[in-house]
């Protein structure tokens, strides 16, 4: 057990911190530090010219995409040079933000399932930040049953052999600035719910395709609904076979959880800061016993994720695969958030309603507040979370499903509440 | 970097795991709590003859010589098979104490007859109801003999020595006591698990050694308490997530309604809390082994944090184990209340929860802030 890098790593560790030291735009890292949730932070400049200037930096000197191979613009890392490196971008990771989706999602669902020509296309500008793209994946009627949508594409009768889209997609994020978009839709709806999906990926300017932003509960718009409209798509586009949507759809989803677990905050530094600077009766509120015993549970969670965190990379470094521990990410840091957010507000007494850039670091503990419901939504709900832990670590049933073998168009679409 | 134990320390682990399996299944734990016998000496003395109770203790006073990661990975390993047996009061409290402040005198008489499963250590510091503080002590040391009454004290009914802590003047000093000296009175009490004994002990002008400087008792008893912190927060760990597979393996088991009951999501997502719980412990465990082993600056935090998320985790998975059992789970004859009764019992041992969660924030507020990230 040691928390030191063996000598390849430091001298990895070292090249990374002399090139970043060099080359990061480090006049927006005091905007970048005090970035809170749903945006980059930046004020003085345009976020996204901002965002895709890093990236392109990044790109010619080889640090974009440290785990795609080098043929498609990535970097050819090994896991720990990777884990090094996003431990060194520190506050400027904040600016990969708009590009998370495509990296993390969209990018290797196209190496997996596109033909080379595509793939030599699409994946060096999305490596270099020229091109982003956003997953239209969720539908107003199937969230956490996603296999559930509706989204029809029908060949088109003129022999082209091009799809027709009509639908809706929800919960797109980042589909306004995306220049393109990976799309599952229902291919059959005569077979059961799986087996009647087709994926293809489209340009988000293609006639037929509105993006509107959600107004959020929170007041924000990082969400996209996104209609279709006979939309038309060539038959090259298409990823994977007719009526094989699930299986590409998982590999999406598998890089999703992946990315979206790792390193989550739980806000505790912010709190402890902000009980370190209260006084409670004339005294630091972390002297008071009631405030002592929430933080140390806050503690103990914020801690718990980082070792974990330390754990995956410990397997890493060693050349294994890490475990399942680190499925526990998300819902232990979405939860943990939204409870420190609201004793965050306890704390500041009738005050806490109060949301302006008075409120105790400008508001962020508000922001948490309002913020966190859908970090417990978001890429597999808490719930969904709970039976891939059950299922998939600790080996128990899967769920009775009552319409695994039925024809998708027979499956019932509304219930009825009581009056 | 490297968060997880070496290949030799996870050999001992399968040899201590396969030698409880043999030694002390749950019917020697169920034993001790019908039966008369405070402890289980035969598998003590096994545990001597395998070398673990010396693993920590250096090979010049009779021990293996190993290190404490191979103690945390033993601890674990007891604390899955709820192990009845004083090793926590004779290794983690009595040989670290001894080992951290005691004279070569104190070393030479004690620390081979642990090692050798020849004597057993208790770890007087309590005087009565209420949370430990320096304050309530009123157990005086004069210089040469004891006074004074400790209570509860775990495995004080079988111990052989005591470490006393003592109000020495105006001050605290720890002493060291040889339990088949004069004036000592011992009184067992019952308690929710009675496979860790409790006792009384009272001493009537006993004689007694200080350990370490007159005045220093509660700064050694708080540095001997983090360390064991650790050691028990490892025990803790190796309960809770025994709790868990046993859920999970009733809950695949057990039918309702013409279904595994694991198939259900009420039943699944209480053992996926379960299983997050016994996940945080021991990512914090680790982050303790690493701070005991390495003695680093951070241990005071590194304990407290685990001592913390151990203590949730294995309370936490104790009582859901009870509830995916439904009424079985509350029987005398399924061994879920055994699980229950000891995770409740460490829960209180050498400081309970909300004294572990005051000194982790006070810790952590006394200058080190950089370990809130």
């Amino acid at each position: 057990m040691d928390f030191n890098d063996t000598p390849q790593e430091a001298e990895f560790r070292k090249e990374v911190r002399s090139w970043l030291d060099a080359n990061a735009p480090k006049h927006l890292e005091p905007e970048l530090k005090r970035a809170s949730f749903g945006s980059n932070g930046l004020e003085s400049e345009d976020p996204i010219k901002a965002s895709k200037a890093w990236q392109k930096k990044k790109a010619e000197a080889g640090w974009a995409c440290l785990h795609w191979p080098k043929e498609y613009g990535g970097g050819a890392r090994s896991a720990m040079e990777r884990v090094i490196w996003s431990q060194e971008e520190g506050p400027y990771a904040v600016l990969s933000g708009l590009f998370t989706i495509g990296h993390g999602m969209c990018g290797p669902t196209v190496m997996e399932w596109a033909n080379e020509e595509w793939k030599e296309k699409l994946l060096p500008p999305l490596a270099s930040g020229e091109e982003v793209w956003c997953q239209l994946f969720s539908e107003p009627a199937s969230g956490s049953d996603l296999a559930g949508l509706r989204t029809k594409a029908v060949k088109a009768d003129d022999g082209s052999g091009d799809w027709i889209i009509n639908g809706q997609k929800i919960w797109t994020s980042g589909a306004q600035n995306s220049d393109w978009g990976l799309l599952i839709t229902r291919t059959d709806p005569d077979v059961p719910k799986h087996k009647g999906l087709t994926m293809f990926f489209l340009r988000m300017d293609s006639p037929g395709v509105k993006v509107v932003p959600i107004r959020q509960a929170n007041g924000a718009s990082g969400f996209n609904e996104v209609y279709f409209d006979d939309v038309r798509i060539p038959d090259d586009q298409r990823l994977g076979d007719v009526g094989q949507g699930w299986k590409v759809s998982l590999t999406t989803l598998m890089n999703e959880r992946l990315s979206i677990g790792s390193g989550m905050s739980t806000g505790f530094p912010e709190l402890f800061k902000f009980c370190m600077d209260m006084e409670i009766d004339g005294e630091a509120a972390t002297a008071d016993s009631g405030v002592r015993s929430k933080l140390a549970q806050f503690a103990v969670k914020q801690s718990g994720l980082k070792y974990t965190g330390m754990r995956a990379i410990s397997a890493l470094s060693k050349g294994e695969t890490p475990g399942p521990e680190n499925s526990i990410g998300k819902l232990v840091a979405g939860a943990t958030m939204q409870e420190l957010a609201m004793y965050a507000l306890d704390l500041q007494g009738e005050a806490g309603v109060v949301w302006n850039e008075d409120s105790p670091q400008n508001g962020r503990f508000q922001a948490m507040l309002m913020r966190s419901p859908a970090t417990r939504i978001e890429g597999g709900s808490d719930e969904i979370l709970r039976n891939i832990i059950g299922e998939r670590v600790l080996g128990l049933p899967g769920d009775i499903r009552v319409d695994k073998d039925v024809p998708f168009k027979e499956i019932p679409t509304s219930g009825k509440a009581k009056a | 970097m490297n968060l997880d134990f070496s290949d030799e320390q996870k050999q001992l682990r399968d040899q201590v795991r396969r030698f409880l399996k043999e030694n002390c299944p749950p019917a020697a734990v169920r034993a001790i709590l019908e039966g008369g016998d405070a402890y289980d000496a035969k598998l003590y003395q096994g545990l001597a003859d395998l070398g673990v109770l010396g693993a920590a203790i250096p090979e010049e006073y009779g021990g293996v010589g190993l290190g404490h990661l191979e103690l945390c990975v033993v601890a674990e390993e007891l604390g899955r098979v709820l192990a009845p047996v004083p090793v926590a009061s004779t290794v983690y409290l009595g040989a670290e104490c001894l080992m951290q402040a005691g004279s070569e005198d104190q070393k030479q008489a004690w620390l081979p007859k642990i090692s050798a499963g020849e004597a057993i250590g208790c770890w007087a510091i309590n005087e009565g109801s209420g949370r430990m503080q320096p304050s309530k002590v009123a157990l005086t040391f004069d210089g040469k003999t004891v006074s004074g009454s400790k209570a509860p004290i775990t495995d004080g009914e079988i111990a052989d020595f005591a470490i006393v802590l003592a109000k020495e003047g105006g001050e605290l000093s720890l002493c060291l006591v040889d339990l088949s000296g004069s004036g000592v009175t011992r009184e067992t009490l019952d308690s929710i698990d009675p496979t860790r004994g409790q006792a009384k002990l009272t001493f009537d002008a006993t004689p007694a050694t200080r350990i370490g400087s007159a005045g220093d008792g509660w700064h050694i008893a708080t540095q001997v308490m983090d360390r064991a912190a650790i050691l028990i927060g490892f025990e803790q760990l190796g309960g809770a997530d025994r709790a868990l597979e046993m859920g999970r393996d009733y809950a695949l088991e057990r039918m309702a309604f013409g279904r595994q009951i694991g198939s259900f999501q009420a039943v699944k997502h209480i053992l996926a809390d379960m299983y997050v719980s016994a996940t945080l412990a021991r990512s914090n465990c680790y982050y303790g082994a690493w701070a005991l082993s390495s003695s680093a600056a951070e241990l005071p935090i590194a304990a407290a944090t685990a001592r913390v998320s151990a203590t949730n985790a294995f309370q936490h998975c104790a009582k859901n184990n009870i509830q995916v059992h439904g009424g079985m789970g509350f029987t005398w004859a399924f061994d879920c209340h055994l699980y229950y009764r000891r995770s409740n019992a460490l829960a209180l041992t050498i400081g309970s929860l909300s004294t572990w969660e005051s000194l982790l924030i006070e810790r952590m507020s006394a200058g080190n802030v950089e370990a809130a990230a």
